[in-house]
């Protein structure tokens, strides 16, 4: 595409940092507490399956007019 | 006729009599809105109230020209120092423009929802009113739960910039949480030639993210500075290009009114704004 050559436009990552922020505005969070809720989700996890915590992904989305958890977590394979 | 099918869908306000100004951060534009989009509701013929509360920092006086005649204010009122006739300015301009200004003094201890209500409701039905703009000190304390009491609808002014949006989403949502459910968005200070080489948020962009109707956008305009420096709000100016401030806070007036008004090509290309404009009833 064209924009391959042209510098990445700055309003791009303002957009991007912005829904980051917001969702955890809206979710009355901080960064630093779903990292905990993060740690601690894998912890329950791991009672039951193992588990890697690079592979878990834990945010919030917009989903309409509702803000939802997503904890997203491949489920391993068994070797 | 070819946007009467969006009509529904386009921001108005005619039915909400009492408008809170309000941003949640300093510095965007509430004042700067507030005296021209009343002014320019008076202009279209409606009786206009325009209220200040940021109490101990008022501007609006000094915005709208106003500041050598402020008498008594609005705590004034809500202390029972003065009647509430007593308290409105009119303007030098536009005769069915009044003003009430907010107190210099830094004490808000008198400021009240029940108050704010009383007043606005005076005004309304015993004054004789259409409209009662209420300008909001930034923040989201008392000042700002005091402006919202008695409003029916809002304008969040914000601009296309991380702090603004964020602080807007903020305001958007202790607005519904006091169930003011009309809440429009204003864009304020839009640099078309900084969106055309996405360098700032576009309208879309900002609307997607903050999720509330539009009802203006008002590019960057050196006039409007140089309006405030004299005293009288650049919406008065009339003629001259509709990209110029005045012009978009002309037509936010016509829109609160109820008017389908199409939003003008700000770039001057048909680039980046005319597909907006179709998103918004332009042609």
């Amino acid at each position: 595409m064209f924009n391959f050559f042209r510098r990445r436009r700055s309003k791009d990552d303002l957009k991007q940092r912005l829904k980051l922020v917001l969702s955890y505005d809206r979710a009355r969070l901080s960064p630093g507490k779903m990292e905990q809720l993060k740690r601690e989700l894998l912890a329950v996890v791991e009672k039951y399956f193992p588990a890697d915590g690079d592979d878990l992904d834990v945010r919030f989305e917009q989903h309409g007019d509702r803000m939802v958890l997503i904890a997203d977590l491949p489920r391993p394979s068994h070797h | 006729m070819a946007g009467s099918a969006d009509s529904e869908e386009a921001g108005t306000l005619v039915n909400a009599k009492a408008i809170v100004v309000t941003s949640g951060k300093g510095g965007v534009g509430k004042t700067t809105t507030t005296a021209n989009v009343g002014a320019a509701l008076a202009k279209l013929g409606e009786r206009v109230a325009v209220i200040d509360t940021d109490v101990g920092l008022r501007n609006l006086d000094v915005v709208m020209g106003l500041e050598g005649r402020v008498v008594f204010d609005l705590i004034d009122v809500f202390e029972g120092r003065c009647k509430l006739r007593q308290a409105l300015i009119r303007d030098k301009r536009v005769e069915t423009l009044h003003l009430i200004a907010a107190s210099q003094t830094k004490d808000k201890t008198s400021l009240s929802e029940s108050r704010m209500r009383e007043t606005v409701r005076a005004l309304l039905e015993d004054e004789g009113f259409d409209r009662v703009l209420i300008d909001s000190p930034a923040g989201i304390e008392t000042g700002f739960q005091t402006a919202a009491a008695a409003a029916q609808g809002a304008l969040v002014v914000v601009n296309p910039e991380v702090s603004s949006v964020r602080d807007a989403d903020r305001i958007i949502g202790l607005l519904e949480a006091r169930e003011i459910t009309e809440v429009r968005l204003i864009i304020n200070r839009l640099r078309p030639k900084m969106v055309k080489r996405g360098d700032m948020l576009e309208v879309s962009d900002v609307l997607d993210i903050l999720g509330v109707k539009l009802i203006g956008i008002v590019p960057e305009d050196e006039r409007v500075l140089v309006s405030t420096n004299v005293g009288s709000p650049t919406a008065l100016e009339d003629g001259g290009p509709k990209t110029t401030a005045g012009s978009a806070f002309r037509d936010i007036a016509r829109r609160i009114g109820g008017e389908d008004v199409a939003y003008p090509d700000l770039d001057g290309s048909k680039g980046v704004f005319s597909g907006l404009r179709r998103l918004f009833g332009g042609r």
